[in-house]
């Protein structure tokens, strides 16, 4: 590069250092201030373009839809109203998906957590074949929603499965499993019950066995962080093992929390696929989630305006989610610079 | 020790890229492949594949007939193949592409459909349930084309009932398709031994349901059948409570948008639907219509009220005989009434090969692909006028009600109403299934008919 730059200047060697040569080079190009400035600008403009057209574009445009009058197959855009948004705040099928969907949200986001932090520190204790245990804990997470949920579906299916190897070891009451209608008791929230479905669990268990090699990976990464000098003086001040756990690596860990929830979080509060082909919405919408009714309410009964309002209420819940974490995530890093 | 460190990024990072290429992938695409899933899983569905994708139109030939619908199962598959046959003979001049979606009784099959006409790229001919779904969709957006040149040229006006052509014709007098088999939707199947050990008869009215019910949950059977892990066998049981709850000109004229769903009647049939459920089976959750057909095929339960494909089940699939292992009566208090479910097929304006088109709905209409297709799909024929003795002994019943009885229109399938209602309707029954307020049921029904029937 720099022989190239320099060609007609005096030749001094090797040693010719950058603070020389780039003045020279400024000279040489003469870029005039205006366009300089613009550049950043040009070469963000497609993806800003982009992004304006396809991301908040079309954020306005389902906004829009919502509050529209375009409920058969015949478009109709016209204004009617937030009447979509009112009335799905009395649905009893749109109140028992948020529910399930925040039930699912914490028990997934949780269990994750929790099964990849165990996994992770055993695996920081370099046991034997560790290479090989950090890969098959991983490989879940290349396999999609739609195979895990048709897989688990198989698995936890009430009349084969796994129900069958409880059966020959003497289960009575074997699980229902995803078509359980039980409802694990909670508070009456207006029509609804504030409780966990038991056919909720079944897909957590699908759901978590995917990601919690995630979790796992981004624990182990930040344990692999903490350096042995840490641990070396919190036992010189006589902490135990679990103490050491306790006092010095999980407030480390901290960060990776946050990536988990942020990330799982909004997967888990978008998810679609896994419940479609698991379990579809289920009897008396147990298993339903708001992305399922978004797609039945628009494309089987075309009614476009709730499809979009659902849609609109979950960016909104999306974004509740992300923000704080968000904004956690930046502290702690703004708290790690100083 | 760092190495490793690197190595587990790298793969974590491939990972989060693959994951976030699964989800900028387009939903429906995502649907397909849980189509096909589904289909593996579900031991009568098998998908018909010749590198051909229904939902991606690159993969079909500008010429060929495309021919889409839900026809996967056993029986209905063969049906539609032996049809194909009978069009290749006639014209071995065209392609024919079957285009067939399995899966939720035909909901995905719609989905898939809603998204290609939307996108301007309209199969050869579809299958659609005569009534509101083809007229308040389709039609209402100028997406069909009119059939009358081809009834006038076939002679077609006279064969079929006219309850059922109005079915799909538009207030101008256009008519949009043609009906190709008739099932009958307010049928109860009953397990004939359940009856005759317990010395008891099938139920003609309400009232009678209940005391045979009694009796047969005295000796240890399970009076009825119930497999609502699809949510649409709860709106089809419904459907039937109603017709026999209110009767068939109250039923039209609700549909119509004419008579209040809050009438007493009608809370009627919630409540009865109530006691109904009163006798099902436990794990009603877990099964399929199949599974809930089967407790009464091998006698675990005495009935169970679901459309006469399930005949076509209990004899073709399980080999039962008609009248000997399983018998049929109509349902609660809708003797003499028929519901119908009607499959039909159009013309979509624009359709890639019209001419083709039209040669194929020639041959959906004439008695010999009638005769041929109907007797293997378990269905009766729509004309009125093919030989009876293709049909079974139920089928040969049935159809002599179909020419007797008074029509009405399917809900649950899509023929009553337009297929917002259907939904909200279906939102209605399955909320009714866990809280069991008929009040709060006929006061969301009387809003959906103000939104969409009104």
């Amino acid at each position: 590069m720099s022989v190239e730059v320099t060609p007609q200047l005096p030749v001094e060697g090797h040693k010719e250092s950058a603070l020389e040569r780039a003045p020279v080079g400024r000279k040489r190009r003469h870029t005039p201030k205006g366009v300089e400035r613009a550049m950043p600008l040009l070469l963000l403009l497609p993806s800003v373009i982009a992004i304006g057209v396809f991301v908040y574009g079309f954020i306005a445009w389902t906004g829009w839809v919502s509050v529209s009058n375009w409920t058969t197959f015949v478009q109709d855009m016209s204004y009617r109203g937030f009447t979509e948004y009112t009335r799905l705040l009395s649905d009893f099928r749109f109140l028992s998906g948020l529910r399930n969907v925040i039930v699912f949200t914490i028990l997934f986001v949780g269990m994750c957590a929790l099964v990849g932090l165990l996994l992770a520190i055993l695996l920081d204790r370099q046991p034997w074949g560790q290479p090989i245990w950090r890969n098959l804990f991983l490989f879940p997470l290349a396999i999609s929603f739609v195979v895990t949920g048709v897989v688990w579906q198989w698995l936890l299916n009430p009349s084969a499965g796994v129900n069958i190897l409880l059966d020959q070891l003497g289960v009575e009451n074997l699980p229902m499993w995803y078509v359980s209608t039980e409802i694990i008791p909670g508070w009456q929230w207006g029509q609804i019950e504030v409780a966990i479905p038991v056919a909720l669990v079944a897909v957590v268990l699908a759901a978590g066995w995917q990601m919690s090699g995630f979790a796992m990976a981004i624990y182990l990464a930040g344990l692999q962080g903490v350096s042995e000098d840490l641990r070396e003086a919190a036992r010189v001040d006589g902490a135990t093992e679990l103490d050491i756990y306790r006092r010095v690596i999980l407030p480390l860990l901290r960060p990776m929390t946050i990536t988990i929830v942020i990330v799982l979080g909004h997967i888990s509060l978008k998810t679609f696929d896994l419940i479609f082909v698991m379990t579809g919405s289920g009897t008396g919408y147990v298993t339903d989630v708001p992305a399922v009714y978004m797609y039945e309410a628009t494309f089987r009964a075309n009614q476009f305006a709730r499809g979009a309002a659902i849609s609109v209420v979950l960016l909104i819940l999306v974004v509740a989610l992300m923000a704080p974490a968000v904004w956690a995530r930046n502290k702690t890093e703004e708290g790690a610079r100083e | 020790m760092r190495k490793s460190l690197l190595a587990l990024f790298g793969v974590l990072v491939l990972l989060m890229a693959a994951c976030a290429e699964d989800e900028a992938d387009d939903p429906i695409a995502d649907l397909e492949d849980d189509d096909t899933d589904e289909a593996v899983d579900d031991d009568d569905d098998e998908v018909d594949d010749d590198a051909v994708d229904p939902e991606d139109p690159d993969t079909i030939p500008d010429d060929a007939v495309e021919i889409f619908s839900w026809w996967t199962g056993a029986g209905e598959e063969a049906g539609l193949l032996a049809l194909i046959d009978i069009f290749e003979e006639r014209h071995p001049e065209y392609e024919v592409v079957n285009s067939a979606v399995a899966g939720g009784a035909g909901t995905d099959a719609q989905a898939v459909l809603t998204s290609r006409m939307q996108a301007g790229d309209p199969p050869g001919t579809f299958q659609i349930h005569a009534g509101r779904a083809l007229l308040d969709q389709w039609v209402a957006a100028d997406a069909m084309e009119p059939l009358n040149f081809l009834y006038d040229e076939e002679g077609w006006w006279d064969v079929f009932p006219e309850t059922l052509l109005d079915l799909t014709t538009d207030e101008e007098g256009n008519i949009y398709s043609v009906p190709v088999n008739v099932h009958r939707s307010n049928v109860m199947f009953t397990n004939v031994a359940a009856f005759e050990d317990n010395g008891l008869e099938p139920p003609e009215t309400f009232d009678d349901f209940v005391e045979v019910a009694d009796e047969l949950e005295a000796a240890g059977v399970t009076p009825l059948a119930l497999g609502d892990n699809e949510s649409w066998t709860l709106l089809h049981t419904w459907e039937t409570v109603l017709l026999g709850a209110v009767g068939p000109e109250m039923y039209n004229d609700l549909f119509a948008g004419d008579a209040d769903w809050e009438s007493p009647e009608v809370v009627e049939s919630f409540e009865t639907l109530d006691t109904m459920l009163g006798y099902i089976n436990e794990d009603h959750a877990a099964r399929n219509w199949q599974d809930a057909a089967q407790l009464v095929a091998e006698g675990d339960a005495a009935m169970n009220i679901m459309g006469d494909w399930a005949a076509g089940y209990f004899a073709t699939d399980l080999e039962l005989e008609p009248n000997v292992d399983f018998g049929w009566v109509a349902t609660p208090n809708t003797g003499g009434h028929f519901i119908t479910v009607v499959d039909t097929f159009g013309l979509p304006e624009g359709a890639p090969n019209r001419e083709g088109t039209i040669d194929w709905l020639r041959v959906l209409g004439s008695d010999e692909g009638q005769e041929v297709f109907n007797p293997l799909k378990g269905s009766i024929a729509a004309r009125t006028d093919v030989d009876v003795e293709v049909f079974n002994e139920y089928g040969q019943s049935t159809y002599e009600d179909f020419q007797d009885d008074v029509l009405v229109p399917s809900l649950a399938h899509n023929s009553a109403a337009p297929p917002n209602f259907t939904e909200e309707s279906m939102t209605v029954v399955v909320e009714f299934m866990s809280r069991r307020d008929a009040d709060a049921a006929v006061t969301a029904l009387e809003q959906a008919a103000n939104d969409y029937l009104r």
